[in-house]
């Protein structure tokens, strides 16, 4: 796919992702519905299966998720400069728009997180905020295990996703009980895949 | 469960703060909370597991990625500026690098059935992951103040809105999480004020 864009596009592009940052609670992934609305329907910088692949590959590799927002800018880059077949130059638009999407994502939510958490420990032993920390404990408990049910609910049906499912209990309980090291877990998780036994 | 707890570490210099971090990005597939918890706080023991569950409710709170805003608010606390900075470059400096390389490669092999396959045994157990760090921090609740039966209540209050009801996030940390903050305050209030109950000799 190519596209062109001019400077003021790339502008454009930054400040969108300026403002999706501190609407970003609960994570970057909680924006992507609106990432789709500007990249993939108003703006026809990306394909359906570029960004879908995009957010994909980021959860399947290491590091945090918020990377998706990486690739994005990287595929958004890639098509302004014709694609893998647009050679170096491509490859550089590709990194420009990297730094775009992933500064813009960045930059505001982590200048207002690192003032307010400054603030909250310099002042931690003050009521509000030991209350706010104890109150929204139990909350953060419930929001993991409810991450953990909602992965393995995708797989719903009990005839085909059964291995799937023993799956997840066998990691979660090796992790609870065990010191094993995860790389080994995740491994293992591949390599069944691979193998066609989950 | 251990629990008679051992004192606590601290990062030695910004460099050990990137180094922590991108060992710690390179390990989380699916997601970094699972490693976080068993690097930062049962390995390299910068964080007590109730501290542990303090920050990252803020961490999850504030707008951002919150394993970002994680290793953030631990670079800031020990290092200012520049730890937090630090920080923040391991958590992504490698790992964006590492996640364009797969995306150029992948762009190859994304048709392979065995690509899929693998991608879906390593979900299922991301899946695991995250179920096994939630249930271990449960045990970390029996020290909050509001005691452990109004802590079991509001977090089941919390999975059902959140896994079964599907209502959106903002909602259940403003009712659920708002109601028990004010619970909370209240129950600080009651009990003598014991500073420092929670944070046992919390670096600065």
């Amino acid at each position: 796919m190519t596209i062109s864009l001019a400077p003021a596009d790339w502008l454009d592009l930054l400040a969108h992702f300026l403002s999706l940052s501190l609407l970003a609670v609960g994570g970057a992934i909680s924006t992507a519905p609106d990432m789709h609305r500007y990249l993939v329907d108003a703006r026809h910088w990306l394909s359906e299966g570029q960004f879908t692949s995009s957010i994909a590959l980021a959860q399947a590799a290491p590091g945090p998720n918020v990377l998706f927002v990486a690739l994005m800018g990287w595929n958004v880059g890639l098509n302004a400069g014709g694609g893998p077949a647009g050679g170096w130059p491509a490859y550089g638009l590709a990194l420009l728009g990297v730094a775009i999407t992933l500064a813009g994502m960045l930059l505001p939510s982590c200048v207002l997180t690192y003032a307010a958490t400054r603030w909250a420990h310099k002042n931690r032993e003050l009521r509000a905020v030991r209350a706010f920390k104890a109150g929204m404990s139990p909350i953060v408990v419930a929001l993991l295990i409810a991450t953990g049910w909602l992965l393995t609910g995708a797989h719903d049906q009990p005839a085909r996703d059964w291995r799937l499912w023993a799956l997840t209990a066998m990691a979660t309980v090796l992790v609870w009980r065990t010191r094993l090291h995860l790389l080994w877990i995740i491994g293992a998780g591949a390599m069944l895949g691979a193998l066609g036994w989950v | 469960m251990p629990t008679s707890d051992p004192p606590l570490n601290a990062p030695r210099s910004r460099a050990d703060l990137f180094w922590s971090f991108t060992t710690l990005a390179l390990q989380g597939f699916g997601g970094v909370v699972a490693v976080v918890q068993r690097e930062l706080v049962e390995k390299k023991r910068w964080l007590s597991r109730e501290q542990f569950l303090e920050d990252w409710a803020v961490a999850q709170i504030m707008p951002g990625p919150n394993v970002v805003n994680l290793s953030m608010m631990i670079g800031g606390r020990h290092f200012g500026v520049a730890g937090a900075l630090a920080a923040l470059a391991g958590m992504l400096a490698v790992p964006t690098v590492l996640v364009l390389a797969l995306a150029a490669l992948f762009a190859t092999v994304a048709d392979a059935e065995v690509a899929q396959r693998a991608l879906r045994g390593m979900g299922a157990v991301a899946a695991g992951l995250v179920l096994a760090t939630g249930i271990k921090l449960v045990g970390a609740l029996r020290a909050n103040v509001m005691g452990l039966p109004v802590c079991a209540a509001a977090a089941i209050a919390a999975f059902v809105a959140v896994a079964l009801l599907r209502v959106p996030l903002g909602w259940v940390l403003a009712v659920v999480g708002g109601g028990c903050c004010l619970w909370a305050w209240r129950c600080l209030g009651r009990a003598s004020p014991a500073p420092g109950d929670a944070h046992p000799a919390n670096p600065s």
